[in-house]
């Protein structure tokens, strides 16, 4: 390997170049990580002795700094435990802080990581692994070299350069700058673009091998070259920089595959169920243990119900069996009453109606809630005997996260004989409850992590993923068209295979109004304009179609079935017919 | 259990304690409104601080100490009944007329019915009922529950209590206030306004035109930390309860109350889950009572129950400390052991009594010193001494020798207070204390009038002292003074000083030991702070993050076991998912997901793959993909977005 050395010595360059075995750089870097934040005497002659470390710099901070995120994880992890073992303080902010920006292809390199085991962590060939390469040692020699050819580069267009390097590699650029700013304005100065420089050649180089050293090809599978222009001069790249930043590019950087474009059919709830069952449940023996030592603490629980506090669960994972289990073992002869919370169509009302004609066996409705809440209030408080318990699986879904529900249901807690289990799982559900609420909840709380899958709960929740159910969409299609006079389904078909035919355009806004008119006489269906129109308020007020105004102000029609669900439909009418 | 009732007994007596001050307040008001014009509505306004929570019990002892001593006719009205002036009559009308049905208890029950199920609620109806009501009073009975104040009345005023002012609807309040002010002359009404912020709060939300139709008269409650310190010292800081808070516990209920909510109910809340826990965690809770029962539960004590006393860490100290025979004895007899245990046990006792008077005392001389270095609250104190040793803090170091500056006319009255703790504790070896003391003072007396030519010395020092109050100039002096010492000769006076500071320090040495020195401590001490925080402050976040991040935490197995941030590919699935969606910005790409996802998931079952043929395989992972992405979203991590096909937006950030 060959090592040479330049020293400029006032305007002249000198060079030196000497033969330098590989063991020897080696132990120069070694020698060097240590006095990084050396400062060197303001001096005219620009030492390549300095490049090299300050490439060092650039792989040192590199690896200082994914250092440095091991370890903030790590202090994360300790205090993220910590609340389960002793209880010392957590800063929020640390948990769930603000949006940070995100480069876009970062999640494909942490999955191929991840698949890798963590030992032999092989660097995709993006651009994070030119960075990874450039610390190990052996390819650090490479750059050096290129580092020399660069330097005759800088001298003559110091001031042309055009960053190109990506954003993160500045703000990782941004911290040795400022141990250097003691240094000479001039060195100072251009150390920093040198760097990028510097970066940006390695990077180019690294990419294309055969790139020649000089070339000042800018990489175009960078983003965020607009940005990193901007933010050049800003060179405290700081919390509230980076706040404004991930909030002021409205656009979105993610690439444009669609589902639909995979090659899988979309799976119904009844798939989903039958292929989950098929799935083992990982480490089901250590779910097990962790649901033993939440069991061992019915009888706690019962005591602190017993003695006017509220017991809330939480954590990750199904609180639902813990619950069922409870309620099975030490509810079974005592008056209770469970509420699915995650159920869609669960009201307040409901619970209290049930409460008042289960329970209390009364017959009548009540003008309001607050009514019913009275007569419940005063029932209970006549007659002390009269024990209920309430088990709310998730208090904290969308149809009892309401402040009136809550305070209803805080208000029904509170009183001596109506003892409260409820189970909460959104992260946000500790911000239901104010002030007034938790004192009348009376809550403990209880860290009950299950890992066991959300099975009952997500069942109703409307998934993305799970074709939203289809069969029912079909048959309602059907029956409501089987009502319709033959022409008015004909009207339907005509623009279910209208679109149908267009299914392939996605910017497809729709039939416009005119069109289908025009068709539809052209079928014979309908004489006027109005009929048309009269028919299709019917079909709007089945939701058998939508309308929607384009931007020129036409009407446009559609059918909100997705286009398999209209296929099978089309086939049965063909078949019917 | 008994106890618990005693505490909530306890706080009630406390709140209605302070409530009587307020009532009594009120009471002038109302004699004083009567006499008021009579376009103006008399309103109380008071002002009760941010402890929302607490309002509830001062305002029900207030409504109970009004109808008992002033008026019969008393409603308490919320807001989130009233969200209009509809429901707001209603309700008014509803809660007079139904304790108008409670006082009197002779009508008619027909008259109930009707008057609830009216919905036409107006003012006018409200008048007629009330001219009905005093004057059948009136003829009936005469001499009713009158106070002086109302004897000036024909009738008693109706008064309204708004609990929480501040949320009622501002046009509902106005509302009430304008038709009510045109109906003064026949309804003698009062208002009551809870304050939670500041009085400024009647102008921001009553026009001028309607805040100039009451008349208001402000009312400022004691602030919730009075409150916390009442409490402490009734619970904490008297023998009188054998349990005990350890200091740590203590720390943490106290910061819930200062950081937290301000909350004195939540305090006590706190409280009664310690005594909870405590009787139920600890098996030996039994013979934390009452020193007259003590001797019956010793005496039936089980085996078992022997051993667990054996098995108590500061026993076993103790033991270790005793010679050889005693010691077998001790942990093979167990009549012995009772013996002991009971003997142990009174010496508790004793040792709390002495502790609370004792606390005291250095309480009077902390709390004047400037800077407070052991803390203005007694509470703070207390702390301080049950943590650890007391005398081996740089605090008390420096207090005392802050005390040694104190000047003679606040050491004199310090010694005083002492005196008379002393005296009213219950103490029995307090009596040479106390004479102790008392020749102090004495000598004090006797130095004032033997020496006058030092005392002018001594008051010039004193002089140059009170000047001096901060505390650089404070330790320059003490330098100085250190160093004088060696040179000066001291006056008798100062040399009266010294003795006294040195023999409080005795006092403190000898009685302030903290309590988990002390032998069978664990019977009275609740100390598991951790848990207390785990059930009163948790961080459901917290658990949420830990378990997504660190599985290993809960999951127990070798498989996910990792270091740093990194998670294994044989996590859970939603760990999985959760991971790869903190590296994505504000949306995520539902399809690059899912493929990173079965990436991931791939490798980590790569052994197997064989078996199953790749397709089922592939549906399954989609399956579990799916699962997961539903999970996330019912945590609220994501949720579906409409900005872009596929996609879900995320609802977190940082934490990675």
């Amino acid at each position: 390997m060959s090592r040479i050395e330049a020293s400029s010595g006032g305007r002249r360059r000198v060079l030196q170049v000497k033969f330098v075995s590989d063991d020897e750089v080696l132990k120069h870097i070694v020698d060097d990580t240590g006095n990084k934040v050396r400062k060197d005497k303001p001096q005219p002659s620009i030492n390549l002795k300095r490049f090299v470390k300050k490439l060092q710099n650039i792989s040192d901070d590199e690896a200082q700094e994914i250092l440095e995120e091991k370890n903030y994880i790590a202090t994360l992890g300790i205090c993220a435990q910590d609340p389960v073992g002793n209880g010392t303080s957590v800063s929020g902010g640390e948990v769930y802080s603000f949006q940070t920006p995100k480069r876009s292809s970062k999640m494909a390199e942490l999955a191929s990581e991840l698949a890798h085991t963590p030992e032999q962590r092989v660097t995709p060939d993006h651009s994070k692994g030119l960075e990874k390469r450039a610390k190990t040692p052996q390819s650090s020699s490479k750059p050096m070299f290129l580092f020399l050819m660069h330097v005759f580069a800088l001298q003559s267009k110091k001031k042309e350069f055009v960053s190109t390097t990506p954003y993160r590699l500045r703000k990782r650029l941004a911290a040795p700058d400022s141990c250097l700013e003691s240094e000479s304005e001039y060195s100072a100065s251009c150390s920093e673009e040198e760097d990028e420089e510097d970066q940006q050649e390695v990077s180019t180089v690294l990419s294309g091998q055969k790139t020649p050293a000089k070339t000042k090809a800018a990489p175009t599978h960078l983003p965020r070259n607009s940005l990193a222009k901007k933010n050049k001069e800003e060179k405290m790249s700081n919390l509230v920089e980076e706040y404004f930043e991930a909030h002021s590019s409205s656009k979105v950087l993610t690439s444009d595959r669609t589902l639909q474009k995979l090659q899988k059919r979309r799976l119904n709830q009844e798939t989903l169920r039958e292929l989950l069952k098929k799935a083992p449940i990982a480490y089901a023996a250590e779910i097990k243990e962790l649901n033993q030592q939440h069991e061992s603490l019915f009888s706690k629980w019962m005591l602190q119900l017993h003695l006017g506090f509220n017991i809330v669960l939480y954590g990750l994972g199904s609180k639902r069996d813990l619950l069922e289990k409870f309620r099975t073992s030490l509810l079974q002869d005592s008056v209770h009453l469970v509420v699915n919370g995650y159920f869609p169509s669960i009201t307040v009302r409901s619970i209290l109606n049930s409460i008042t004609e289960e329970v209390l066996d009364h017959i009548g409705t009540f003008r309001s809630p607050l009514d019913q809440l009275e007569f419940i209030t005063k029932r209970f408080k006549e007659d002390s005997s009269l024990e209920l318990y309430v088990l709310i699986h998730n208090l904290d879904s969308q149809m009892l996260r309401g402040e009136r529900s809550q305070q209803i249901l805080a208000q029904l807690s509170s009183l001596p004989t109506v003892y409260l289990i409820a189970s909460i799982d959104h992260i946000n559900a500790p911000l239901m409850w104010d002030q007034a609420k938790l004192s009348l909840y009376n809550w403990l709380w209880y860290e009950t992590t299950t890992f066991s899958p959300y099975v009952e709960e997500t069942s109703y929740e409307n998934s993305l993923l799970v074709q939203q159910s289809g069969s029912l969409a079909l048959s309602s299609l059907t029956h409501v068209l089987y009502s319709l006079t033959p022409n008015a389904r004909g009207i339907f078909r005509l623009l279910a295979q209208y679109q149908l035919e267009k299914k392939d355009n996605p910017s497809y806004p729709g039939l416009s109004f005119q069109d289908f008119y025009q068709q539809c006489r052209e079928a014979f269906l309908v004489n006027s304009d109005l009929t048309l129109r009269a028919q299709l308020t019917e079909f709007r007020d089945h939701k058998l179609i939508r309308t929607k105004r384009g931007a020129d102000g036409v009407e446009y029609l559609l059918i909100p079935v997705d286009d398999s669900t209209l296929t099978n439909f089309l086939e049965n009418q063909d078949e019917d017919v | 259990k008994v106890q618990e009732d005693l505490n909530k007994q306890l706080l009630d007596n406390l709140v209605s304690f302070l409530s009587r001050s307020h009532s009594e307040f009120q009471e002038k008001t109302t004699e004083w409104t009567c006499r008021m014009k009579f376009r103006e509505i008399p309103t109380a306004a008071l002002v009760l601080g941010v402890n929302v929570t607490d309002h509830d019990l001062t305002f029900r002892s207030l409504s109970d100490f009004l109808q008992n001593n002033i008026t019969p006719y008393i409603a308490f009205l919320e807001a989130k009944d009233c969200p209009g002036i509809k429901n707001l009559m209603q309700k008014l009308m509803g809660q007079l007329m139904n304790c108008y049905i409670d006082v009197d208890s002779l009508e008619d029950e027909d008259y109930v019915q009707v008057s609830q199920n009216r919905i036409r609620c107006s003012m006018s109806s409200l008048i007629k009922w009330y001219e009905s009501v005093t004057k059948k009073t009136d003829s009936e009975t005469p001499s009713k529950k009158r106070t002086s104040s109302s004897t000036h009345w024909q009738s008693p005023p109706v008064v309204v209590i708004f609990k929480d002012m501040e949320s009622f609807t501002t046009k509902v309040l106005q509302d009430f206030i304008v038709i009510s002010s045109q109906h003064i002359h026949e309804l003698p009404l009062v208002l009551i306004f809870g304050i939670a912020t500041s009085p400024m709060i009647i102008h921001r939300l009553l026009p001028h035109s309607v805040s100039s139709l009451l008349c208001i008269e402000l009312f400022q409650s004691l602030s919730c930390k009075d409150h916390l310190s009442t409490i402490i010292d009734k619970l904490l800081l008297t023998p009188q309860f054998p349990f005990k808070l350890g200091g740590k516990v203590l720390q943490v209920l106290i910061n819930i109350f200062l950081y937290h909510d301000f909350s004195v109910q939540n305090f006590i809340k706190g409280f009664q889950l310690c005594i909870v826990e405590h009787f139920y965690s600890q098996p030996l809770s039994v013979l934390c009572c009452q020193l007259v029962d003590l001797q019956k539960r010793v005496n039936s004590l089980s085996h078992d129950q022997c051993e667990n006393i054996r098995r108590l860490p500061s026993f076993r100290r103790y033991v270790e400390k005793q010679e050889s025979g005693k010691q077998v004895a001790l942990l093979t007899t167990d009549n012995f052991l009772k013996e002991e245990t009971q003997k142990l046990l009174e010496d508790l006792h004793v040792y709390h009594e002495n502790y609370v008077s004792v606390l005291r005392c250095l309480h009077v001389f902390t709390s004047s010193l400037p800077k407070y270095p052991l803390g203005k609250q007694i509470r703070e104190l207390h702390c301080a001494c049950l943590e650890n040793q007391v005398w081996e803090t740089e605090e008390y170091e420096s207090s005392l020798q802050l005390a040694r500056m104190l000047n003679k006319s606040d050491l004199v009255t310090m010694l005083q207070q002492c005196v008379e703790i002393l005296l009213s504790s219950s103490g029995k070896e307090f009596d040479n204390t106390v004479e102790n003391l008392k020749k102090f003072l004495t000598q004090f007396q006797n130095l004032e009038a033997e020496a006058f030519q030092e005392q002018e010395v001594s008051v010039s020092s004193q002089k140059e002292l009170q000047k001096k109050t901060d505390l650089y100039h404070l330790q320059k002096t003490l330098l100085e003074l250190k160093e004088s010492r060696r040179s000066k000769k001291l006056t008798k006076f100062e040399m009266l000083r010294f003795e006294v500071v040195d023999y409080i320090d005795s006092l403190v040495r000898k009685y302030l030991v903290p309590a988990d020195h002390r032998t069978l401590h664990e019977i009275l001490y609740f100390n598991t702070a951790a848990v207390l925080r785990g059930h009163l402050n948790a961080a459901p976040r917290t658990a949420l993050h830990t378990a997504l991040n660190n599985p290993h935490w809960y999951l127990k197995n070798q498989a996910l076991k990792c270091d740093g941030g990194s998670i294994s590919n044989k996590a859970p699935d939603i760990c999985i998912a959760y991971k790869l969606h903190l590296e994505c910005g504000r949306l995520i790409n539902l399809v690059d997901w899912l493929e990173a996802f079965s990436t991931v998931v791939m490798a980590g079952e790569e052994p197997n793959a064989n078996t199953a043929s790749s397709d089922q395989m592939d549906d399954i992972i989609h399956a579990r993909f799916i699962r997961a992405v539903s999970e996330l979203e019912l945590l609220g991590f994501i949720k579906p977005s409409k900005q872009k096909t596929d996609h879900v937006a995320r609802l977190t950030w940082g934490g990675c």
